[in-house]
């Protein structure tokens, strides 16, 4: 399979990316890993006319805590992710998400800024970054915009970005004391987009009261979808049993999942249920660590 | 047709060619450089045996513009024998019997070349996770896994002793 015929250009910065957008108007599209769009394109569900490479451009591929923020430059691979000591030390949910994403191939070519800009409800990424509550840096015509994470998600393959917007980082709350995140997904098999997943991210104070909770579903929606009413029961409380049951029950009813090849919709709805009574107790244990 | 000229290092070869904008890695190296030993299996950056390592990363070349891989430094399974010498993997998948119809086998070396360096001596289980992008129709996968651990073995043997 090869993609329709197109122009190749390559950025230098991002403002070379931003102008080599305005000047090729809306056929052009960026590509980062290229291992979302490129299959897209060789199965011409994409044609684009042009492709402008964003990923030679230098300085956007790092994870660094600045202040009370963990920055994660938008070119950052999914595999230096993987092998990142700060990461897999404090930030367990993002090693629970990359090795049920794709595999390690893939994973040294896509990108954590491709993963949430495509804005597809199966990735993996977009359930974390809901859970945590990201704000999303990006660059277009006039200048910066800094995007919260609520506001990112549009619909289908639809995002805040515009055309010629390049999103360059990603930014987290820094783990702090009494914070923990948990995600997991259920696979048909190993390296397969999500049958269902959830992410959650909680902050307990020291008498285990919970005082932040975020909650992200992946692929049982048309756009990653946070389960506000789920969130609404845990916030202020002391999680109990008989709460995280009901959070299970509200995912199961407050998704949207549709019957494919991955299962039936109401099969769907089952597994949400369990997995995300599993996540709230797994995100609380590592908080309470 | 836009044509872009780019310049590589394959196996050690500096390489020059004219190629169009879409032209896959997987093409470029099979069609116009002559090295089969890169397979394409599914096509669909599934099955792993386009594996090639660029730049010491493992990727699916079938999902590689070749455009995007001007200045990079490409090993294909023609390169991995250091002058006539079997790599400890290739060994290890000989004496292992690691291959039986030997379409998967240049994918799963190149693969595990790039998992025994981020993890020179992998559980059976990391292993197994190393491997989930490379699919085998044949060998069940037991022998590939113990290739892999005699080739670590190996290498880490090697690496001590130097
Ligand atoms: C076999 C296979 C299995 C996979 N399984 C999974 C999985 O289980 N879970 C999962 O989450 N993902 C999976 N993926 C997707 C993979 O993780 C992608 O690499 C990733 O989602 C997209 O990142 P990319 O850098 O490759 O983006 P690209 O493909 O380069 O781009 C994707 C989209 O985002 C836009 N874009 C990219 N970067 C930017 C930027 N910085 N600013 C603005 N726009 C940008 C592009 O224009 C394009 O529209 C799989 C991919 C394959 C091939
Ligand atoms: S041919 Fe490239 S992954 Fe199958
Ligand atoms: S040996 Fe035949 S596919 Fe692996």
């Amino acid at each position: 399979m090869i993609p329709a015929n197109f122009t190749y250009h390559k950025a230098s910065s991002v403002q070379d990316a931003i102008a080599l957008s305005q000047k090729l108007g809306e056929e052009a599209k960026y590509m980062s890993g290229g291992h979302s769009l490129l299959p897209m394109m060789k199965l011409r569900f994409a044609t684009p006319e042009h492709i402008i490479d964003i990923s030679k451009i230098d300085g956007l591929s790092y994870i660094k805590e600045e202040g009370e923020i963990l920055r994660i430059g938008a070119l950052t691979t999914q595999s230096e992710m993987e092998y990142n000591t700060l990461l897999r030390r404090d930030y367990p949910i993002f090693m629970d998400a990359i090795k049920l994403t794709a595999d390690p191939s893939v994973r040294n070519a896509g990108t954590i800024g491709g993963n949430i800009a495509h804005g597809d409800a199966a990735n993996d990424q977009p359930a974390l970054m809901l859970a945590m509550r990201a704000t999303i840096i990006a660059e277009g015509t006039e200048g910066q915009k800094v995007i919260p994470i609520d506001d990112f998600f549009h619909g289908f393959y639809m995002t805040a970005l515009e055309p010629s917007d390049v999103l360059v980082e990603i930014q987290l709350p820094k783990k702090k004391k009494g914070s923990g995140g948990a995600y997991h997904k259920v696979e048909r098999k190993v390296g397969d987009y999500a049958t269902a997943g959830v992410a959650v991210h909680v902050v307990l104070d020291d008498s285990g009261i919970c005082q932040e909770i975020g909650i992200g579903l992946t692929n049982v929606s048309a756009a990653p979808m946070r389960l506000d009413r789920g969130e609404a029961v845990l916030k202020g409380k002391k999680i109990t049993d008989d709460l995280i049951a009901q959070v299970g029950t509200i995912a199961s009813e407050d998704s949207e999942p549709t019957s494919d090849l991955r299962g039936s919709e109401a099969y769907k709805r089952s597994i949400l249920n369990t997995i995300t009574q599993r996540m709230i107790r797994l995100a609380i244990e590592r908080a309470q660590h | 047709m836009a044509k872009h000229t780019i310049t590589m290092t394959i196996n050690g070869e500096q390489v020059t060619a004219e190629v169009d904008s879409r032209l896959l890695l997987v093409h470029f190296i099979r069609e116009n450089l002559d090295l089969t030993g890169t397979h394409i299996g599914c096509d669909t950056s599934n099955c792993g045996a386009c594996t090639i390592l660029l730049n010491g990363q493992s990727i699916k070349s079938c999902t590689y513009l070749a455009v995007r891989a001007d200045g990079a430094e490409i090993t294909t399974i023609e390169g991995l024998a250091a002058d006539g010498t079997n790599h400890p993997l290739q060994k290890a998948f000989h004496d292992q019997h690691g291959l039986h119809c030997g379409f998967c086998t240049p994918g799963m070396i190149l693969r595990s070349v790039d998992l025994l360096k981020n993890n020179p001596n992998p559980t059976e289980e990391e292993i197994r996770w190393g491997i989930s992008g490379n699919l085998c129709r044949c060998t069940g996968y037991n022998n590939i896994v113990k290739s892999i651990q005699q080739a670590a073995k190996e290498m880490q043997n090697e690496s001590e002793s130097v």
